[in-house]
Order: structure tokens, then sequence, then C-alpha cells
């Protein structure tokens, strides 16, 4: 093990689930042990909440109603931006109301080996409890979900699952769920139980006495660089996908509260988890700034294939058939085109690797209809996947039915977030990390539709929950402007601010950017190994070292200025990305999205080394200069049993 | 807080001036004016009945309901709920107008319309000059103020006298062409404003405003028409 | 492609802003009219020029950050939001026009961003269904007919761009607010609130400064998301209705 990248700390372990219950019984065990605070109390303490996606408008919104003060960041103009507006699929929920044997158990086994025994068994018992509750308040609250003609909800089945427990709304969930809680949140702002910060971006935390206190945050519209003080801190931030430049993130989706937080002491837990998605839309050339993700049904029907010849750059039609290599299908005679998620990404960068790749770059492969338009006739293929086939139209400027689509993989969703207990709270007392900014729920591997129930089932009814243990000690003594604590943050912000306008370089902020992401892509993203790990770590130091000398951001930070905002967010991807790698490099074996060229079976599947690495990787920063702590949590598994995951 | 109560049931003041309710209070007035332009129009079609007949129609909506009623009572009525609506409708064509102003005291350097009508377009100066035009023609026609034949004259001479003369029918050509194109948006507005519109008829509905505004119009200009070519003289 | 840009530029909302025309090159047609935009900003920061300010985030047409006028349609030449708009659409050597968003209620940030809290503020007026976290009946317990459901999803797919507001001549906010009164009002859980919902939203959008809707349909026409006028005619109607019950705005 390269143990010149990292010290190995004191193991970590969790102590809030009540574990000498039955897991059944835990979450209702944690609600009851915990203390509360009393309505009047309530009124006295503060909340701040960062991110207004799914998991910190519900919170917010949530914790609004309960009657705490509660203060809510997000950096766009409206809560209603968040990226889960973009989430296309659906929401899970054990409700079994298609009486098709699904439980809360079965949902529980389903998402623990989804996440490759990865995750927390408590953690993700308690998600499936609570998943039902979240329909019945999305449907309270007026989320369209799409019914049947009796007015029952409708549900539809979702990746690698053998019932139907997802609710949609057409394909448009994530916006439905987000409105709901966005006006929830407006109704709170409304009623002055919330206080909005609207384009306020949070660039650190406030610690004082070992307690998570506050924030500092620039407003992005004034350039005001100010401190906001609470009882405890809330992150909903989001994932950190748009280290690799180009994902399924909103372009404005960063890493820089939980970074911050990270390098004030939280730990960062499996970083190097991250999802990646086989039907996009390929990158067309250096000026794309955006991948945009096609729904993973079109694989039903369409057939993924490459020219068997490298180099081959005819018009796909003029290929004929003895001269593809439709390789999913040779492959994986059984599967073929429908093998999971993770196999099908790498087998396109593989294809791609061998300089078989097609269209622009060279990075893409063919997921041909002509069989099925043949087969099934144009009309019904046009009533399957009409809007998928117009939404490529509009993107590509192609007609997917008469050209074959070219479709890649995508990063679109990171498993790894900042470490926290059962009560969701971090290593740092009094600040709490939810949604897709936490590491809890999904192991080392999403499932489809998975990610709103978690975001949801955090802020809706976790958090709130948990909360009050920690807020039970207080109020604590008021802190303002002038404690140490407070100025230090502050001027610390308004240092590296200044400095990144003074360097005054000749390489805007997208380009570092655009060249980290890249490296991270090829390097650390759909396969890994020991040796691009290695020369990830030996460049991304370099790159650091340019962005710092060679950054040029015009302007000044006492106004609306995107090009500073998009620097500091990018100077803290450069320093995640090393950590990302040093993750990935340590961790020796294969998992979910995690894939290690070195660990696989003969067949080339994930193979998973559960002696060495069934725990998570939390990860301790240290100043700088100095490599990071690995702190381990062992992972155990009393419900369900350790085994190789299988797709045969 | 909703205030159900019986006792409270006058709108308030607040709700009165919304953008919404001067919305209402346009398509009522309007819809008033509107059933006047349809008993108006079929009144002048008595004029091909000859002069007797047209000036004995004339006389007999200044008499009717005698001796029941007092002289010109329907007149007085029909005068009354006529400018009524009139003020109500030009109160909430400016007022809106006016609100437009402030919402966009900067306009755009380049604007274009996708579906915009000409007819909606026009509602505003289109409304103006309708005004205007109908302050003329009751001079004109009503009162014989501004007619060539005098105020001394029958109603039938005053409509050939005005109609004789090319700018006057001119006048009344443009001015009704204009009042079709109001009405044409008109009438969707309104059946839009009072909420009886929906995806379904919105096409009917504009199907129907084209089809009626001309109709009306056409009904008008015959009049015009029969003079200038002589078939009314 | 070459073409030449004439962008609205204006500092803050204090100053007066103007048209400044800028010439771009080696533009494809693949990319999309915000890669457009950001090409343009590399080199004005590589030439320590200011780069144009304009907002976006998701950029695959769902967020509703991005809006600008586009030679004088509000996002442009197709019926779809500015990050969804490909440079295809136009042709080397055209000219651009690009402004931001005008409406008092929208006042100017920067360039061409605008500032729509004030679509947040009509939600908060009433577009919402006081539901608290916990209260929830089994979501079964009340049923919806699919065809409501349906209509209420199509009012609920408005993405607040502000697109309605920007092309319509009177600058009328009326498509959004009554998006929101649709959704919630063809549901049975939003009929308690029906009442003070209208009411109240649309006084806000009066105090908000927004024009009064003239039923012109241009909202409509630009709407990425395509929310029908359909929706207006309902907000009216329930207007009217509110107005009968006696419901009146809070003040």
């Amino acid at each position: 093990m390269p143990l010149d990248l990292f010290n190995v700390g004191e193991p970590i372990a969790d102590t809030k689930a009540p574990t000498d219950v039955p897991i059944g019984e835990r979450w209702s065990e944690r609600k009851f042990r915990g203390r509360l605070v009393n309505p009047a109390n309530r009124r006295k303490m503060t909340v701040i909440v960062v991110g207004t996606g799914l998991a910190g408008g519900s919170a917010a919104a949530t914790l609004g109603e309960a009657g705490y003060k509660v203060k809510s960041f997000w950096y766009q103009d409206s809560p209603r931006r968040a990226h889960s507006v973009a989430a296309q699929g659906g929401i899970n929920a054990a409700k079994n109301y298609r009486n098709d044997g699904d439980s809360v158990h079965r949902l529980f086994y389903d998402t623990v080996k989804g996440g490759d025994f990865r995750s927390r068994e408590n953690n993700v018992h308690r998600l499936a409890e609570v998943s039902v509750n979240i329909i019945d308040q999305c449907v309270a609250q007026g989320v369209p979900f799409a019914r049947e003609y009796g007015g029952l909800l409708d549900n539809r089945s979702f990746g690698g699952t053998q019932v139907s427990r997802t609710f949609y709304a057409r394909g448009q969930t994530g916006q439905q769920l987000l409105y709901g809680a966005y006006q929830a949140l407006e109704r709170q702002i409304a009623a002055g139980n919330v206080e909005q910060h609207a384009r306020t971006e949070m660039l650190d935390l406030i610690i004082v006495d070992g307690r998570a206190r506050g924030i500092v945050a620039r407003d992005l519209v004034t350039g005001e660089i100010s401190t906001h003080f609470a009882d405890a801190v809330v992150l909903a931030t989001g994932g950190y996908g748009n280290v690799f430049y180009l994902s399924t993130n909103a372009k404005g989706s960063n890493a820089t509260a939980i970074w911050r937080a990270h390098k004030k002491g939280a730990y960062f837990a499996n970083p190097c988890y991250t999802q990646i998605h086989p039907t996009c839309i390929p990158v067309k050339g250096d000026y794309q700034s955006k991948l945009t993700l096609m729904s993973e049904s079109l694989r039903n029907d369409g057939r993924v294939w490459v020219p068997k010849e490298r180099g081959d750059d005819r018009d796909p039609r003029e290929i004929p058939e003895d001269e593809r290599d439709y390789y999913l299908e040779r492959i994986y005679p059984a599967f073929g085109n429908l093998v999971p998620r993770d196999i099908a990404s790498r087998q396109a960068k593989n294809v791609c690797d061998e300089g078989r790749g097609v269209g622009p770059g060279g990075l893409g492969v063919y997921l041909d209809f002509a069989e099925a338009i043949e087969r099934l006739g144009r009309k019904a293929v046009e009533a399957k996947y009409g809007n998928l086939f117009d939404m490529y139209a509009q993107i590509t400027g192609e007609d997917p039915y008469s050209v074959p689509m070219r479709i890649y993989p995508a990063v679109h969703y990171t498993m790894g977030g900042l470490w926290v207990d059962y009560d969701l709270q971090s290593s740092i007392p009094g600040m709490f990390v939810i949604g897709e900014a936490n590491f809890s729920d999904h192991g080392a591997n999403r499932l489809g539709a998975s990610a709103l129930m978690q975001g949801l089932a955090d802020g809706y009814f976790v958090l709130p929950a948990t909360i009050t243990e920690y807020l039970a000690d207080g109020p604590f003594e008021k802190v303002d402007d002038n404690h140490p604590a407070a100025v230090e943050a502050m001027q610390g912000v308004q240092a590296q601010v200044q400095k990144l306008l003074n360097i005054n370089g000749t390489r805007s902020p997208a380009s570092f950017h655009r060249e980290l992401g890249r490296l991270m892509w090829d390097l650390c993203g759909m396969e890994r190994s020991e040796e691009s790990l290695r020369k990830a770590l030996d460049r991304i130091p370099e790159i650091r070292q340019e962005f710092w000398t060679n950054v040029k951001v015009s302007g000044d930070w006492h106004s609306f200025n995107q090009t500073l905002e998009h620097a500091g967010r990018v100077a803290d991807f450069i320093e995640l990305a090393e950590l990302m790698c040093i993750d990935a490099l340590h961790r020796n074996e294969s998992c979910g999205g995690h894939f290690r060229a070195e660990s696989q079976t003969p067949e080339g599947e994930a193979l998973r080394d559960d002696d060495n690495f069934a725990y998570a990787a939390a990860w301790e920063w240290t100043p700088e200069g100095q490599p990071p702590t690995l702190h381990r949590e062992a992972l155990e598994y009393e419900y369900v049993h350790l085994a190789q995951r299988s797709y045969k | 807080m909703t205030v159900t109560d019986s006792a409270q049931r006058r709108t308030p003041k607040a709700a009165k001036t919304n953008s919404v309710f001067k919305k209402f209070v346009m398509a009522i007035s309007g819809i008033l004016m509107l059933l006047f332009l349809i008993a108006h129009m079929i009144g002048n079609l008595h004029v091909f009945q000859g002069a007797a007949s047209f000036n004995s129609y004339s006389e007999w909506l200044r008499t009717v309901g005698e001796p029941a009623l007092p002289p010109r009572t329907l007149l007085t009525v029909i005068e009354i709920v006529l400018s009524v609506s009139v003020l109500a409708h030009m109160w909430a064509a400016i007022s809106l107008w006016r609100q437009a102003k402030r919402a966009r005291p900067e306009g755009y350097v380049t604007k274009k319309s996708v579906v915009q009508t000409y007819a909606s377009r026009t509602m505003r100066w289109g409304g103006v000059i309708i005004a205007l035009f109908i302050v003329y023609h009751i001079l004109d026609l009503t009162f014989g103020a501004v007619n060539p034949a005098g105020t001394d004259s029958t109603p039938y001479s005053r409509l050939v006298a005005s109609f004789q003369n090319p700018i006057a029918t001119t006048v009344y050509v443009v001015a009704l062409v204009l009042l079709g194109m109001h009405l044409r948006h008109g009438i969707w507005s309104a059946t839009q404003t009072l909420g009886q519109s929906n995806r379904r008829r919105q096409k009917s509905v504009n199907a129907f405003a084209i089809a009626f505004a001309t109709l009306l119009i056409a009904g008008y200009l015959v009049v015009p028409a029969a003079v200038v070519f002589g078939l009314v003289d | 492609m070459n073409l030449t840009l004439r962008i609205w530029r204006q500092k803050d909302p204090s100053v007066k802003g103007k048209m400044v025309t800028y010439k771009v090159s080696d533009i494809s047609p693949d990319m999309s009219f915000l890669e457009m935009l950001d090409v343009l900003n590399e080199q004005l920061i590589m030439d320590g020029d200011d780069p144009v300010a304009f907002d976006h985030d998701c950029r695959e047409g769902i967020c509703g950050m991005c809006g600008v006028m586009i030679n004088g349609q509000a996002h442009g030449p197709q019926q779809t939001t500015t990050c969804q708009l490909h440079m295809r659409s136009f042709k080397d050597g055209d000219t651009i026009d690009v402004e931001p968003w005008r409406a008092s209620p929208f006042p100017v940030i920067k360039d061409l961003a605008v500032d729509r809290r004030a679509f947040d503020r009509i939600i908060q007026a009433g577009g919402y269904i006081s539901a608290p976290t916990g209260t929830a009946p089994e979501a079964h317990s009340m049923l919806v007919a699919k065809k409501d459901s349906d209509a209420a999803f199509d009012a609920a797919t408005c993405i607040g761009c502000g697109a309605c507001v920007a092309a319509c001549p009177n600058a009328s906010s009326m498509l959004f607010t009554a998006a929101k009164v649709t959704h919630l009002g063809l549901l049975p859980q939003g009929q308690p609130e029906r009442n003070d919902r209208v009411i109240n939203m649309v006084a806000q959008q009066d105090a908000e400064g927004f024009g009064g809707c003239t039923n012109i349909g241009e909202c409509a026409a630009s709407c990425p998301k395509g929310i029908s006028m359909e929706t207006i005619s309902r907000l009216n109607h329930d207007l009217l209705g509110a107005l009968r019950a006696g419901a009146r705005p809070k003040s």
C-alpha cells in the first residue's frame, strides 16, 4: 500500500444508531432516545442551511415549521434552481402499491446490495422506512405524480429491481419534487421563519470551541463577504461531480462548501466513489460545457456498436454488418445491450481506447435503432422514445431515426461525501450534512431513483428528528464578528479572494478546470489503476501550482464577478481531485462505481476485497504539504450477507 | 385570511383595483357595448326599407313604451348604460396602459413578436381612434351638428348626406374596420378574461371572434356602400 | 461561423447600459448559445476586459436560470431555453442582438443577468399547499382523476425563467402566476386555499409592478415549457369565484 501518500489514523465508528435493538426498530428507538427541544426554546435557536435542493430545501422548510429560526443560503437567484430539478427518472418508495412483494426490507436489501456492500446498514434501513412517508408528504403538497385512470398513483420499475416501486412525474420527477420543497420553503419565508440569502455562496465554516457556529459567505451580487452565526450548520450542497469538468451536474454545482468544511476538520468519506452513466450525449468539441443524460431505457431497443477497424470514419450507414462490432452482444451474449451501467460504461471506454470510438474526438459509440425501426416500425419507436429522440436531435442536430445515435458515458453522481454518523452529524459537532453532500446511504454505487429518496428522507424526516439531540444542549453562547474564530475565518476568505485577483496570470479559471477534468476523466474515471492514479497524483500538484501562479481573474471582488466565483471553485476542485486519487489508489479493490484494473474477475467484472476493504474511508485534512490521514469505519453486515454482485 | 362572512361580501378596494379586476371591467363593459353594436347594426339595416321606415324606426326608439313610460325611456337607459360602459372601458384601458408603461420603462433595442395579432397590437391606439370617431359620429348622425344636411333634417337624410360625402364615408369605413379588429381581439380577450376559454376552445373562440367581427362590420358597411353605389338615396 | 454580437452591457443597476459590438469567430454550429458566450468571455478575460455576465446553471433546459432576449425574442428563435438553443439556428455572418429581460420587477444586476426574485415573492403570497412535514395522510387516501393530474402536471412544468414576462408587451407575469394557480387549483389538496391563493398571488404580482394581462399570447408562444393560455383563463375564472366568495388579499 502506498503509505507515502497518507497516514493511518484511529478507526472511527458511528455510535448513534441503537444497535442493541433489531434493525427494524432502530430508527424509532433513536427518535425516542434522542432529546427534544421544547417549542419555546426552538425560537431561541438558529440553524443555518446551505443549499436548497431536495435535501436543503426540505430541511429548511421543516425546521422553519418546527419553530427554529432558519437562515437559508443558495448561490442561484431562486431556491427553485437547485440541480435536483434536473433529475428525470423517479423516486423509490416501499409502498408495495403493486402488491408485487415489495417491502421496507426488500428496498433495504436491494439498496445495500446495489451499493456493492459499502454502505451502512442502519442508515439504509432507515432510508427504506422513511421512503413511504416521503410519498405521502409530497402528494399532500400537490406534487403531480403520474396516476392511473382510477386515480391511484402509478409506479414503474427501474434499474435492476424486480418490483415496481418507482413513483414518477413523467420525465421530470426531480423538478416536481423540488418545487414541492421549494413551495414549502417559500411558505416559511413568507411566515418569517426562514431568512433568505439568495445568490450567496458559503466560503468557510466558523468553528467556536469545537462546535460549528457559523459560516463566512460572499454575496455574489455586491461581493460583500460577511459572517453568519447559528447554533448549528447544515450543509446540503450536493455532489462534486464537476471535478470532472464535464458532467451532468449543473455548471454552478461545486464542492466549495464541503471542501472548506473538510479543511476545517470534517472527514471526507469515500471520495473516489463516482457513478458514471452509460447513455449520455457525447462530447463534441473543446468548447463543450456540459453533458446531457439520456434515459437508460434506450438500451432496451437500441443496439450498441463500433466499427471493427480503428479509425473507420465512414458514414455509419455505409458500414456493412460484417464490419461492425456489436461488442456488448459479443462479450456478454446472455445480457447483450442490457448489461449493468458500470459494465456498459467501461466497455464503451475500452473500445474507444482501442481507437474505435466514433464521432468527433473518437469518444462515442453508436446506439443504433435501425433494427428496432425495421422490427417495430417507426411509429412504435416514436411512441416509446419520441421525446428522447427529439432531445437528441435538438442537441446534436442529427436525426436519430435515420442516423445511429452516438452515446458516451458521463459522470453524474458522487456517492462519496462528508462523513456523517447515524444522526447525519459530521465529525465536527454541530455541523450536519445531508443529501448528496454526505456519504451515508449509497455505498459504492447508487441505484436509480434513490438519490431523490435520500435527499428528501434526510431533509424532511431524518435531520429534523436527529438535530434536536444536538440542539437540546443549546442555545449556545452568543458569537459575533469579533470572536477570534470569526475574524480568522473572515480574513482567510478575504485573503484567498484577494490572492486570486492578484495573480493576474495568463490562463482563465475555465481552462484549468477543463484540464483538471480531462485528467481526472482519463486517469481516475471509469477505470483506475495504480499507474494511472500515480500519474494523476504527479500531475495534480503541478496543476495546482500553475493555477496559483498563472490564473487570470479579471475585475474585483466588490461586485458581481462570475470569473472570481469560478476560480474559487476550481481551486477547491483541484485539491479535492488529489484526495479522490489518493482514495482511489488506496482502495485496491473494485466495488460499485470504483473499478480498479488490478482487481477484476477473469471475465472482467468488479472484484471486491471484503477482507481488506469492507470499510468506509474517512479522510482527515492535514495542513498543506502533509499527507491526509485515513480513519477507517468498519462496515458490518448483520442483515444482508456479503456476496459477489452478479447479474447473470 | 378568507372572509366568507356574508356581511363582508362587498369586494374590497384592494381587490377592485387589481389588474385582473380591471380586465373584468373591460370585458363586461365591452360585452355591453357589443350588444348595443348588434342592435345598432340591425337598426341600420332599416335603411333598405326606405326613408319612411328608417325614420319611423328612429321615432319608435324615442316613443317606445309610451304612454306607460315617459318619452325616450329606452334611449335614456341605453345612453346611461353605454356612457358608463365607455367610461369604465376607458378607465380600465388607461389604467392598464399606464401599468404596462411602468412595468417596462426601458424598452428593448430589438423586439420581435411571435404571435401577436395586428388586432391586439392596435387595441390601444385603435381604441382611442374609435372613441374620437364615436364623438364625431354622434355629432354627425345623431345631432346633425357637423352633418351637411344640418340639425333640422330627418335621420334618413342625414345618413344619405353624410355618406354622399367621400371624406365622411372614408372616415366611417376606416373607423369601422378598426372597430372590427378591436372586436376581433376583444371577443377573444373577454372570453379569456371571464375564464371561459380553454385549450380546446381556444381555436374556435378565435375563429368565432373573426367571423363575428367580420359579419358585424359587414352589416355596418353595406349601408355606406349602398349610398355610394346609389342603391339608397 | 463568424458572428457579430451586439450585447447589452451594464455595469450595475445604477448606471445606464448600452449595446456593445463584439466579433466572435470559429463558432461551431453544434455549440449551444451559452457556449458561444463562453467563447466570447474567454476572449474577453484574456484581453483583460470584463466578461459578459449572464445567468445559467443546469444547461439542460430545466432549471430556468438562463434566459436572454436574442434578436428580440425571449430565448431566441426557437421555443426552448437559451441553453438549449444551438448555433445552427444562425448563419455565418449573422448579427445577433442580445439583451436582458426587461421589466421593472426584474432589475438588471449586471449585463444580461436580472433579479427575478419577484417570482419567489409571488409564490410566497400563496403558491403552495400548506402541508407541514409529517402531517400528511396516506397518499392513496385521496384519489385524483388522471385527467386532472396530467393537466396539473402540465402547468407545474413551469421553470420560472421569466420568458413570459420578457416577451409580453405589457411585461405581465400572468402566465407564471396562472401556471401555479392552475397546478394547485386542479388538485383536491389545493382546494382549501384556492380562493386565497389566487387573490393573494394576483395582488402580489401587481404589487411587484408587473403589467396587466391583455391576452395577447406572446407569453405562451415564448414559453420553453409550453404552458398554455388556458392557465390564464383558469386563473381569471378562479379569481372571479374568489371575489364572489368574498376573499380578499392579505394586506
